[in-house]
């Protein structure tokens, strides 16, 4: 235990220096990590320490947790800071400065480990085998300690870290998984299972193995705490969060979004679409009343003597939104456009009145694939099969396939019509066409266009979105999901 | 400082005595509340026990529980406090006549006999002590929010004819959202924030168990496996926590000892509401691969 550590328990009582100097650090790396903590959630948190034992780390992350973390996206985020900040704090998660070489097991790591059926004998001398054994016993057993342990050993064993080294975490995780070789026990776990069980079905084959999966999840997360713990060891707490640092959710650029990103800026649209279509009906429900109600009004006022009192008012005419999206997929924005077409799908699930359009150089009416559709990656498969968008090359085409658009749907657009365009709007030096937008702006209720690019490209090279944003009623740049729900805020 | 719970632990184990059980993030922030007297906002997916955790922590206290259901147009005359007009109006009718007395009226018609308290100005001025749960606070508009900013941070209302009315003891406050827009920032920073996710495998068993309790061990287990591999197909709606003790109580019904292929199959739709979800589901159940993750 350091000295600052001593200091810290002996301090559990009351809130001593030390605390808040470790709190204000924290606060400081989750604002380094993008979190918006506010000076009071920063008191209310130094105000929480003092009710929960610090001992307890769980709990500790708990406290912290509800009063600085105020949304469920930034739990990941939190998580880390939190895991690289206080990693060398407390008992357990205590190791030598000497990150390579650790002399030896914590005492009490041992015992746990004795308590199966193998000998570890001092880490040092386990041999691999041992160690696979040792792997196998604990995913069997989905034995918590046991894959500590492992862990432990099979970091110091596999991942050759060395102090100074400037790779990242990844490398040695990698390393260690290849050598553990988990997908091959995984196997042999689950052949053992049906070896048992002489006929077990596919579906029990495939409860088992998400059971031994999950196990496999939990063994690599303990893998991956402990090289965190001795990469935070070796470099310190400030370089290792930085270097950890992933932008939030609401921050991901959707063109370069990874897959497990995308997942979950798709769970993120809906609420977004529905506040959309809030924020276009509520016009309706706080807008003007309607005209007075002659009849209900002379009936309200029999209750107060005939003294119209409570003047009551018809319900205006509902508005009924309708949407025109025209979204380009072309391979320059393929990214954003698998984006878009989930978004328009979230979209026309929340409008009666949506018709979507896509575009490449030719351009055609995808609305029909959205329809009752169940599923999502069904209906982005058919447009991106079926759907007629290529006229000559396949390379994007703004002004032919606006003047496709005019000539077949021009008339359909109304006084009551949204349309909104989603494109990056490089043309490939075609002719712009632009007049048609100035022409459907003319006769809808309001055109927007949503660019995935970063503002300071615009109109460079073959952009021509300031040629086509002059007739917009907005041109917003749109890259990740807060300037999206920054449009939603500003639409109506 | 209100200490309605011991410690984190004790809480725990009281509320598993009312048939909740909790995890160590709950427990620790509802002890937290207590200890701050801070309301919580507990966010997380529908069918989770959000509702049910301010209904058990009322239990285990042994207080009053006032329920405002959240819904769009949600206004202070529902809320907090409405003047009862009718009576007011009967009050001066019944005074016509007598000039001179028009200062003592216009005093009288604005005092508490005339006064309808609503559930936040009844949570605030009860003299017993009270859970307060503000049921999908999300529902309502951001610009109603606002009404409920003076209660949370400070435990008191304001009526202008009245005055301001403080707490008489600080009320626990549970908020839920179904996450179905953003909160304001101002509602967020008053609270604790709870994110009440479905449970894990383990605690689904346990929960099963308790609330089913002629189910063996073994279904139990079962149960929370087959629900735990479900969660994992992308889906629509994931099952939630009261949809899967309804699959439980079913299979009991049934008299199923083991669930097998065909049980699953032919019950599913008690899990699952969505029929592109069942055909997903039963599709991807058969397959021994499963997903990688």
């Amino acid at each position: 235990m350091t000295a600052s550590e001593a200091e810290l328990d002996a301090d559990v009582h009351g809130i001593g220096e030390p605390i808040l100097d470790l709190l204000n650090g924290f606060v400081i790396q989750l604002r380094a990590a993008g979190l918006p903590v506010s000076l009071t959630e920063t008191l209310d948190a130094m105000e929480a320490v003092r009710h929960v034992p610090i001992e307890d780390r769980q709990t500790f992350k708990y406290a912290l947790a509800a009063t600085l973390v105020k949304h469920h996206n930034h739990w990941k985020a939190f998580e880390t800071v939190f895991e690289v900040y206080f990693s060398l704090r407390g008992d357990d998660y205590l190791i030598d400065g000497d990150s390579v070489e650790l002399p030896e097991f914590d005492d009490d790591e041992q015992r746990q480990e004795g308590g199966g059926d193998q000998q570890g004998g001092g880490g040092e001398n386990l041999s691999p085998e041992e160690l696979a054994e040792m792997l196998y016993q604990s995913l069997l057993r989905g034995d918590q300690p046991m894959m500590r342990g492992v862990a432990r050993q099979a970091v110091r064993r596999y991942a050759g870290m060395e102090p100074g080294r400037p790779v990242g975490g990844t490398y040695y995780l990698y390393r260690t998984l290849r050598n553990l070789d988990i997908d091959g026990v995984l196997e042999r776990l689950l052949e053992q299972e049906q070896n048992e069980d002489g006929d077990a079905s596919e579906f029990e084959q495939r409860l088992a193995r998400d059971e031994y999966q999950a196990r496999a999840n939990q063994l690599q997360q303990e893998i991956e705490a402990e090289i965190r713990r001795r990469l935070v060891a070796d470099r310190g707490v400030e370089a290792m969060a930085k270097t950890l640092r992933k932008p939030l959710p609401e921050d991901v650029d959707f063109m370069h979004a990874s897959r497990e990103e995308m997942v979950s800026l798709r769970k993120a649209i809906y609420p977004l679409t529905r506040k959309l279509a809030a924020r276009l009906q509520r016009k309706r429900r706080h807008g003007r009343k309607g005209p007075l109600d002659f009849r209900r009004t002379v009936r309200a006022s029999l209750s107060y003597g005939g003294v119209p009192a409570e003047p009551k008012f018809r319900n205006p005419r509902p508005h009924k939104p309708e949407i025109f999206v025209i979204a380009d997929i072309s391979g320059s924005v393929a990214a954003f456009a698998r984006f878009t077409l989930h978004l328009v799908y979230a979209i026309s699930g929340q409008f009666s009145k949506v018709r979507s359009f896509v575009f490449i150089d030719g351009l055609d009416e995808v609305t029909r694939f959205f329809d009752g559709v169940e599923d999502i990656n069904d209906a982005v498969h058919r447009v991106n099969t079926e759907a007629d968008v290529v006229w000559v090359d396949g390379h994007s085409d703004y002004g032919h396939a606006l003047s496709v658009f005019w000539e077949r749907y021009g008339n359909e657009i109304g006084p009551r019509t949204s349309v909104m365009i989603l494109g990056d709007a490089r043309n490939n030096y075609h002719a712009s066409e632009s007049w048609i937008i100035k022409a459907i702006q003319e006769r809808a209720r309001a055109v927007h266009w949503l660019n995935p690019e970063p503002n300071s490209y615009w109109d460079t090279g073959d952009s021509i979105v300031g040629e086509y944003a002059q007739y917009c009623d907005g041109a917003f740049e749109v890259r990740n999901l807060r300037q999206l729900e920054a449009f939603v805020d500003n639409l109506a | 400082m209100s200490n309605r719970f011991a410690d984190v632990s004790t809480l725990k184990s009281e509320l598993a005595g009312v048939d909740y059980l909790s995890d160590d993030g709950i427990a620790g922030v509802v002890y937290l509340a207590d200890r701050l007297e801070k309301p919580i906002l507990v966010e997380g997916p529908a069918g989770t026990g959000k509702t049910q955790l301010a209904k058990s922590v009322a239990e285990v206290t042994g207080a009053r529980l006032i329920r405002l259901q959240c819904y769009e147009g949600l206004d202070e005359s529902k809320a907090l406090y409405e003047w009862n007009y009718k009576k007011q109006l009967l009050r001066i009718q019944s005074e016509r006549g007598d000039e001179g007395e028009w200062d003592e009226i216009s005093d009288d018609i604005f005092s508490d006999e005339f006064l309808l308290t609503r559930p936040l100005l009844e949570a605030i001025r009860s003299e017993d002590p009270v859970v307060l749960l503000i049921d999908e606070v999300d529902r309502v508009e951001v610009e109603t929010e606002a009404l409920l900013l003076e209660i949370l941070s400070d435990y008191q209302v304001s009526i202008p004819e009245l005055g301001t009315i403080e707490a008489k003891q600080i009320p626990l406050v549970f908020l839920t959202s179904n996450n179905t827009r953003e909160l304001s920032e101002a509602l967020k920073r008053r609270c604790l924030y709870l994110h009440v996710d479905y449970p894990d495998m383990e605690r689904e068993k346990e929960i099963v168990m308790t609330k089913v309790p002629d189910i063996s061990e073994n279904l139990a287990d079962q149960v929370a496996r087959v629900v735990r591999s479900i969660r994992q197909i992308e889906l629509k709606k994931h099952p939630s926590v009261s949809e899967t003790l309804d699959w439980a109580k079913t299979l009991v019904l049934l008299g199923v000892e083991k669930i097998d292929e065909h049980t699953a199959q032919s019950t599913i739709n008690i899990l699952l509401k969505y029929q592109s979800d069942i055909n997903k589901a039963i599709k991807e159940l058969a397959t021994a691969d499963g997903v990688t993750p």
